[in-house]
């Protein structure tokens, strides 16, 4: 790693990393204002992941909002009615995190593909997402799910909306025990049960899962929708980082944002998901928009305490001068450590508790740098 | 080295109960059995680490992925709604979180009901589904008293006898949910050591099936 590289926090440098993996696909960078219209959030609001927006009214008197999002603003400003719209970002959002209850500014890169998708849109994007992780960490996991597949079942079930509601969350939450329970109770048949068990207990590489998952869900989900979404996976498997992808249809998102592929990805260490994305079509629509999309976020907030460098010593060298010490001879005596690749921290004391491994004096009257113990 | 799966149990009889059954199902750690007030114990050949946490707090390790796997109460996953899987229902601990009042209480929907708790969110979504308006009277403790002393209408409080109520002249009124205690696990710790959770979790599921 370059001295450069050194410097930089371990979040920072991801994003460097992700930022040329984007751009090495043709993606462009998207540039954008920190606020925006709060009407824009409250429209959209089951689409953002926390409901608590930071206001605070312009100097015209509108209200404006610290932008809890960003694909909601790439959406509003997307303009190409043919041909398909690359972009990436690297922004701060502003939401109350899930786990503190309080509100943070969290670093966000990720990407939005807006046009005319189609498969080879959808493929690039699954492979991008799971590069994105594969640059991060070697251990790292890439969920995909399908919603369209996921409502294709619960439609089949011929069951009320609360129900397919209760069922949904209990998909995202593996929880098999009152998915049957729910099921039980609504009146599924025992082939409906067994598809709604296959995809909450359906976990693992795609070309192994597909094969058990799909003769058990096949009467529900339109064959065109199975098959497409089979080609993807083998194909994706068959990348370079193939590897990571996991089928796992507990990956689940709100339907009426998101319809299609769902995303979401891991790596060890970091207790939650740090990526997250997916086909959002029904956004699109809801905003007026005739295109389609797909898109996801890398939050680099996650990987602050795991891509830390870990170094043992704050510095290189510690050197002690006095009161009589010679700016010249000292400012020489510290260039020629730094010249060398050193850290150095110049103090007249020893900080109680800076790591160091050398400790050197500057002796004032022979104007040489001296081991301090010597 | 080997990696190392963490379980948080819950201190108590319960966590006990559920110790003997990871035992059972494979995956031992006898030191934990031994007398005296460590909270965490190794099995380093099996690469398993147990330790006890307050019951409340299980969840919040899981959430937070020092613990891979945790045992937990219902009432408490429904309370705080942690971002973890649901795995089993072990069918032990069990009870029911449920409205008690006084015997001799009769809601008028004319006024706005009171109600004390520790499980705020719980009865919130109880009477919200039932469009009730509620005021909610959050207590940490001895709920029982709260419509003895005119501090509220009734309680949403968990019951296992009813003995408690009873010698409060309370009585339960209706049923919120039954509680139990309930196997979750971290979501990323679930996709790096899966093969192991998965062999717990059929070790265990085939016992909670031999009991029912």
């Amino acid at each position: 790693m370059s001295t450069a590289q050194n410097i930089l926090q371990g979040d920072e440098r991801a994003a460097l990393a992700l930022r040329a993996l984007y751009r090495d696909h043709g993606y462009t960078q998207y540039k954008m204002n920190k606020f925006e219209e709060y009407d824009l959030y409250v429209r959209n609001k089951d689409f953002l992941i926390s409901d608590n927006v930071i206001t605070f009214t312009d100097t015209s008197g509108k209200l404006l909002a610290l932008k809890p999002d960003v694909t909601l603003s790439i959406v509003k400003n997307s303009g190409c009615e043919s041909g398909v719209e690359k972009v990436y970002y690297q922004e701060n959002v502003y939401r109350v995190s899930g786990r503190t209850h309080a509100f943070r500014e969290i670093m966000q890169v990720g990407l939005e593909c807006i046009g005319d998708i189609d498969d080879y849109c959808l493929f690039e994007v699954l492979t991008l997402a799971a590069k994105s992780l594969a640059a991060i960490s070697k251990d790292a996991v890439l969920d995909v799910s399908h919603l369209g597949i996921v409502s294709a079942v619960l439609d089949g079930l011929g069951i009320g909306d609360t129900a397919r509601g209760e069922l949904l969350g209990r998909i995202g939450e593996k929880n098999l025990h009152e998915l049957t329970a729910i099921a039980t109770a609504n009146g599924v048949t025992p082939e409906g049960l067994a598809a709604l068990t296959a995809l909450v207990t359906s976990y693992g590489k795609p070309c192994e899962v597909l094969s058990v998952l799909v003769p058990l869900i096949k009467d529900f989900v339109p064959e065109k929708m199975l098959t497409s979404f089979s080609t993807l996976l083998t194909a994706l498997e068959k990348s370079p980082a193939g590897d990571l992808v996991r089928l796992d249809f507990s990956v689940v998102g709100d339907i009426g944002y998101y319809n299609g592929l769902v995303f979401k990805g891991f790596v060890a260490g970091v207790p939650e998901g740090l990526l997250s994305g997916g086909e959002y079509n029904g956004l699109m629509r809801k905003m007026g928009k005739s295109q389609n999309a797909i898109g996801f976020a890398v939050y680099l907030d996650a990987l602050e305490r795991l891509l830390d460098n870990g170094s043992e010593y704050d510095v290189d060298t510690v050197v002690l001068y006095d009161s009589a010490a010679d700016l010249s001879l000292l400012s020489e005596a510290i260039e020629s450590l730094t010249a060398a690749g050193q850290t150095v921290a110049a103090r007249r004391a020893l900080p109680e508790k800076l790591r160091y491994q050398r400790l050197l004096k500057f002796d004032s009257k022979e104007g040489k740098l001296l081991e301090a113990n010597a | 080295m080997k990696q190392m799966l963490n379980v948080a149990l819950p201190k108590g009889r319960l966590g006990e109960k559920v110790y003997d059954m990871f035992e059972k199902a494979g995956f031992p750690c006898p030191s934990i059995k031994e007398d005296n007030r460590r909270l965490i114990f190794e099995n380093e050949e099996l690469g398993l680490r147990f330790f006890w946490a307050k019951p409340s707090d299980v969840p919040i390790y899981v959430e937070r992925g020092v613990a891979d796997i945790g045992v937990a109460g219902k009432d408490i996953l429904l309370e705080y709604l942690p971002d973890v899987y649901e795995l089993l229902d072990l069918n032990l601990g069990k009870c029911r979180m449920a409205v008690a009042a006084p015997k001799d209480f009769r809601d008028d929907p004319r006024h706005t009901l009171r109600v004390a708790t520790k499980f705020s969110r719980i009865a919130k979504n109880y009477y919200d589904a039932q469009g009730r308006d509620i005021d909610i009277i959050h207590l940490n403790g001895s709920i029982e008293i709260a419509p003895i002393i005119g501090l509220s209408d009734v309680i949403v409080d968990i019951v296992e006898t009813g003995t408690t109520l009873k010698e409060n002249n309370l009585e339960v009124f209706a049923t919120v949910v039954p509680i139990s205690a309930r196997l979750i696990a971290n979501k990323a710790g679930f996709k790096f050591k899966n093969e192991t959770i998965e062999k717990i979790v059929r070790g265990i599921a085939a016992q909670v099936e031999m009991r029912k």
